[in-house]
């Protein structure tokens, strides 16, 4: 690891006046993902700005058909949360199969959303849901949020706050996990909301996508059966060492189905 | 930057600068080397501590991280007296190490799993699920299922 300074924030104001006034900051959340790379000197920030002692972003809330996540909230605590259990039980699921236990100890919501893996699980549930990111200066719609590979619409130092999802009829995630790391080659989140069908892809592109034919015809009828001849084209999905596109393009199909069959 | 932090129930304070990882103050400033770093990735979980009760992997945590937090390690199970805890007892009646390289991360890891589920005693499928952070490169997981599965059954009646 290269040098930087560290600083513990007491408040966002503080953690964004401490970002501005350094050269070259980083947020530190639950760092399973920067201390990795600044391990392997792939990256080098002057400061390290820790969010974890700021109370006000973490804790989870449900109240008028809507859960809200602080960004500082770790998977565990969303896995384990009665609340969210009963309110979105796919979401508690989700949060439960990210990593193992020791990471989803550290790993925040905020975090795993920020950085936008490709393989990562939360951006399918907001995406899917149709969730609010909360950040110090405005809310992003969740289809506004995702950019593209390791991007979002967050400005530099711009600090997400929570994660507002609305609560849905139904829904459902599954995963077709990497054996080794337990990130997603591809999983589909499906989701019966009041303002429609929604079908969330992560792992299998650059970025989580929707499948609006898929969410067309699971409007026409509600069943695995509707989707079942829905080719997905390979150009724009990702292949490597795990999985290549077309079999990627396959394990869409075969989890949203999965997904699709837990909702109803 | 000068950090405190309580480890096994002892207050240790030290001199640390912000890169020093967590694993690295509590092995070579504290001289607590029971606490393994096997990949240096995050994968391992040779590594693996408690902080504030919770199973972290202490190879991706910063020291500075650990400031004013409670930490356990592995040399804090036994009695101080040497006597063995429960678990790992029962690592050892059930061929639950070879090496014994990953051992202190798999003993942490079960301590953390029989704390989540309540002090309940632990089923296979359980184990094997949440087992999912740990890695052994010598005996095959099957005696430390069978090791972790005895040793919550063992732990029953608040040992
Ligand atoms: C072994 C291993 C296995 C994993 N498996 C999975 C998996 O199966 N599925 C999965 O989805 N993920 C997985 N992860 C990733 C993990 O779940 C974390 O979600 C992820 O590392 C990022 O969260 P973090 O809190 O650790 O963020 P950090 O590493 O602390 O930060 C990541 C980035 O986000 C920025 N950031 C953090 N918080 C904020 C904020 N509030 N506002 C703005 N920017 C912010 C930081 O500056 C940094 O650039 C795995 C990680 C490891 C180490
Ligand atoms: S040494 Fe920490 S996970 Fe391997
Ligand atoms: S006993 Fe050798 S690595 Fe597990």
């Amino acid at each position: 690891m290269y040098a930087f300074e560290y600083r513990k924030a007491a408040s966002t104001e503080d953690a964004e006046s401490g970002f501005t006034a350094a050269d070259d900051a980083s947020f530190l959340a639950g760092g399973m993902t920067i201390l990795p790379t600044l391990k392997q000197r792939l990256a080098q920030p002057s400061d390290l700005i820790d969010l974890s002692g700021i109370e006000s972003l973490s804790g989870i809330s449900v109240e008028g058909g809507t859960v809200t996540i602080g960004a500082m909230t770790c998977h565990a605590d969303v896995a384990a949360s009665a609340d969210v259990q009963s309110a979105i039980p796919a979401l508690a699921a989700l949060a439960n199969l990210i990593g193992d236990p020791q990471v989803r100890n550290r790993g925040t919501i905020g975090g795993s959303i920020a950085n936008n893996d490709p393989a990562a699980d939360y951006p399918g549930a907001v995406v899917g849901l149709n969730a609010t990111v909360h950040t110090t200066k405005r809310e992003i719609a969740a289809d506004d949020f995702f950019i593209g590979l390791f991007e979002t619409a967050l400005d530099e130092g711009e600090l997400i706050t929570k994660v507002v999802f609305p609560v849905p009829e139904k829904a459902a995630y599954r995963k077709f996990p990497n054996p080794a790391s337990r990130y997603a080659i591809v999983g589909a989140f499906v989701a019966k909301t009041s303002d429609g069908i929604r079908v969330a892809i992560t792992g299998a592109g650059p970025t989580v996508f929707r499948v609006t034919e898929m969410e067309a015809d699971l409007s026409e009828s509600f069943s695995a059966d509707a989707i079942k001849d829905i080719a997905i084209p390979q150009d724009d999905l990702n292949s490597d060492l795990h999985a290549s596109a077309e079999y990627r393009a396959h394990l869409i199909g075969v989890m949203a189905s999965r997904a699709v069959g837990d909702c109803s | 930057m000068q950090i405190s932090v309580t480890i096994n129930g002892k207050q240790e304070t030290g001199e640390v600068e912000p890169r020093t990882l967590l694993v690295e103050f509590i092995r070579y400033q504290l001289g607590l080397t029971g606490t393994h770093v096997g990949c240096d990735t995050s994968q391992c979980g040779a590594c693996t501590i408690h902080m504030n009760g919770r199973s972290v992997k202490a190879c991706t945590m910063l020291a500075v991280q650990a400031d004013g937090q409670n930490v356990a390690t592995i040399e804090g199970v036994a009695e101080p007296d040497g006597t063995l805890h429960p678990m790992q007892e029962a690592f050892r009646d059930n061929h639950g190490l070879q090496c014994g390289f990953c051992t202190p991360g798999m003993i942490m890891s079960a301590l953390a799993m029989v704390d989540r589920h309540n002090g309940e005693a632990l089923d296979e499928q359980t184990i094997r699920e949440e087992l999912e952070g740990n890695l052994c490169r010598c005996t095959g997981y099957h005696g430390i299922v069978k090791a972790i599965a005895a040793g919550s059954k063992a732990m029953q009646g608040g040992a």
